[in-house]
């Protein structure tokens, strides 16, 4: 066992409030428990008081109604290539009254000696920007097919590429938006599982102490012992090649979890264990409750705000491990399309060299685990005011 | 104090045991093994292996031993310094791996250096100076370092040497002299390749402490302890320093456990961003290719070296607040 639980590791951005602030705040709760509102509303208030989380929540859910959309957003198709721009750079959007929004026209130079390929803005030729395009064609839903993109050009042998064209001659910014569904999603559904896995043992193990409590204490303490990235290394390399890319991605999810319950199940555990001697659930067994009626009727409410502070704080981790997983060519592969298989065209020296805004989904990816800590932070504070 | 250390060095024990399981049911878990990789690798090429060949190499690495006879094996020489036997390398495993993880060591304890030296100062700064433009600016610094994570940084770091400076970023020496007998430029070139990972890898560790420093020095500077000694008359030095600084440490003591796998962690994955000597390529390419053995052997050592880890900090924690020796 560890002499203390170690905090997890967003605790450490909370701010130490000064005892004066301690003792305001416990004014102001006890002004706040006197208005008579309810806990949820109570956390809502102390939420959007604090305005680094409401931006950051809003720039999550900005994040996830794009994944949404990536398909409308984004100009082309995530596969779609143009044969005749490779790496071109990312073009400049302009704006003039007569013509609207617009682009230049790509030239192109083959250097007599390297033979390397290189694109230069053609001021003299503008190409206005058109919004609802149609182009390739997407499902929306399943069945319904639709070809509307939000903007684009009229142009089919050319196209616009605000962030420039990848090795193949795709549009890096329709993949870094259509990439945005796998790297959020991923986190989602991985969370979930952590979930899953981390409140059944956790609570079990609070709840009945003795063996159950020692095995599961055993299990999270062996887990932890392995640095994470390279058990999820060793495990991710375990998944075969020929796999379909469905199983893979869910795969991924089930083996990020393997180490993300544990923060959860340490947590509730130690929730639980204060819980089980309070008067209201003596009260509850007393009355003949069943262990299954205090666990769920009891017991869950009580940590349930706990359980969404603690996965919303592990999404940035878990979307920062598919990333690395899958720069290294462990994790998702094509045709998947995620930020950090995105990310495996940056590894190259030369091609970083040449072609640097390949690094651009690094600053997708470093926006959303931003926004996702200020959020997580923000919602702890709300929840759990005490502690901050 | 020695109890204490005796008691959870035996604590210990059970859980390396444990965790030598986990790792070689782990390196099994790809299906077939490194044969049937190599194999597939020479049939891609076109030519094809003679199955009385693989199967007599396969006699020949015990690879057709059960399962638990091979861990056995492999466990019991571990108390010798005998890993096992990398497949690819046609090395015993302790060659392979010892400088690698020596490095891997060295570039986590400098950089858990350069963390400390920088979070004790910004820190205590960023408390005394609440609010203050500076500490703001921090504050945003701080979670910007959280949120791009070291790998990240790493190639970051590698664009902008080799689009700004055309310097060489990667690598444990720059190309002229790493085949150059040791000297005083030779060094500096080391030192110089060292310090970058090593900032790069404490970035996010540092923000972390920083941000614990400074509010638990708020916390402490609030008590009545520190007005006791602002009324005694000492100087404001002697009451940040030698008061508030000391009892305000305890925290900072004890993340320090959970730092140190983000740091091997991050050791590992930068490793291979900036093609450093350290377990991390060697390490995917064990994986990759099932030289299980290699494999095995570094992740089970990375795991020892992060229980170690947690035990000095434990210790630390128990140093510097006695409470906890006598629990």
């Amino acid at each position: 066992m560890s002499v203390v639980d170690k905090p997890s590791s967003r605790l450490a951005l909370q701010d130490g409030a000064a005892a004066g602030e301690i003792a305001a705040a416990a004014r102001a709760g006890q002004v706040e428990a006197r208005s008579g509102l309810t806990r949820r509303q109570l956390t809502w208030r102390r939420f959007v008081r604090s305005r680094a989380a409401v931006i950051g929540g809003l720039v999550v859910l900005a994040f996830y109604v794009t994944a949404l959309c990536a398909n409308i957003l984004a100009p082309y198709g995530v596969d779609q290539r143009f044969i005749d721009y490779l790496y071109v750079p990312p073009q400049g959007l302009h704006f003039d009254l007569r013509t609207g929004l617009y682009i230049y026209g790509i030239r192109k130079k083959i250097d007599p000696d390297t033979l390397l390929t290189t694109f230069s803005a053609d001021p003299g030729r503008r190409i206005p920007v058109r919004f609802l395009v149609p182009g390739s064609a997407y499902t929306i839903a399943g069945p319904f097919a639709a070809r509307l993109h939000l903007f684009g050009v009229t142009d089919t042998k050319m196209g616009v590429f605000l962030l420039g064209t990848d090795r193949q001659g795709r549009d890096m910014l329709s993949r870094i938006l259509i990439g945005s569904q796998m790297s959020l999603t991923i986190g989602l559904v991985g969370v979930f599982l952590s979930l899953i896995i981390g409140s059944v043992l956790g609570v079990v193990s609070g709840f009945y102490g003795g063996r159950v409590d020692e095995i599961v204490q055993r299990l999270i303490e062996v887990i932890r012992s392995f640095p994470a990235i390279p058990l999820w290394m060793a495990l991710t390399a375990a998944l075969p090649q020929h796999w379909p890319p469905e199983r893979v991605y869910f795969a991924i999810t089930v083996i990020l979890s393997v180490i993300g319950w544990t923060w959860l199940a340490r947590q509730l555990r130690g929730k639980v264990l204060a819980l089980r001697e309070e008067e209201f659930v003596t009260a509850a067994r007393v009355m003949g409750a069943s262990d299954a009626r205090i666990i769920f009727k009891h017991l869950l409410p009580q940590v349930f705000g706990h359980i969404v502070v603690i996965s919303t704080l592990a999404m940035p981790g878990m979307i920062l491990a598919e990333t690395a997983l899958s720069f290294l060519n462990l994790g998702l592969r094509p045709p998947l399309t995620s930020w950090g298989v995105l990310l495996q065209e940056a590894q190259n020296l030369e091609s970083l060299r040449n072609y640097p805004w390949l690094l651009t989904p690094a600053a997708f990816i470093s926006l959303a685990v931003l926004a996702f800590n200020f959020f997580g932070d923000g919602l702890r504070d709300a929840a759990d005011p005490h502690t901050a | 104090m020695v109890a204490f250390i005796v008691r959870r060095l035996l604590a210990m024990i059970p859980t390396l045991f444990f965790v030598s399981i986990a790792t070689f049911i782990i390196i099994q878990l790809p299906p077939g093994d490194f044969l049937t990789s190599l194999q597939a690798l020479a049939a891609s090429s076109g030519s094809g292996a003679d199955k009385a060949a693989m199967d007599n190499l396969r006699h020949q690495y015990g690879l057709d031993q059960p399962k638990y006879v091979r861990y056995v094996k492999w466990i019991a020489g571990f108390p010798r310094g005998d890993f096992g036997y990398s497949f690819e390398w046609k090395r015993p495993v302790r060659e392979l791996i010892a400088d690698r993880l020596g490095l891997t060591l060295l570039l986590s304890a400098l950089s858990l250096v350069l963390m400390w030296l920088v979070a004790l100062p910004v820190g205590i700064y960023s408390a005394t100076h609440k609010y203050s433009g500076m500490d703001n600016l921090l504050t945003a610094g701080a979670f910007l370092g959280l949120s791009v994570p070291d790998f990240l940084l790493g190639l970051i770091y590698v664009a902008v040497g080799i689009f700004g400076f055309r310097a060489s970023v990667t690598g444990l020496f720059s190309p002229k002299i790493a085949e150059a007998p040791w000297s005083a430029v030779k060094v500096v070139d080391l030192a110089n390749h060292l310090f970058w990972p090593a900032l790069i890898l404490s970035l996010g560790g540092m923000t972390q402490l920083i941000r614990i420093l400074r509010g638990s020095m708020l916390e402490v500077t609030g008590q009545q302890f520190i007005k006791t000694a602002r009324a005694k008359g000492l100087s404001e030095r002697v009451v940040i320093h030698r008061h508030a600084v000391r009892v305000a440490i305890n925290p900072l003591v004890s993340v320090m456990g959970m730092q140190l796998p983000q740091l091997i962690s991050g050791a590992t994955i930068l490793g291979i961003v900036l093609s450093l000597p350290t377990t991390g390529p060697m390490f995917i390419r064990a994986l990759t290719s099932q030289d299980m053995y290699l494999a095995g052997t570094f992740l089970l050592f990375l795991a020892l070296m992060l229980m170690l880890g947690n035990l000095l900090s434990d210790i630390a924690l128990a140093w510097v607040d006695p409470r906890i020796r006598y629990q």
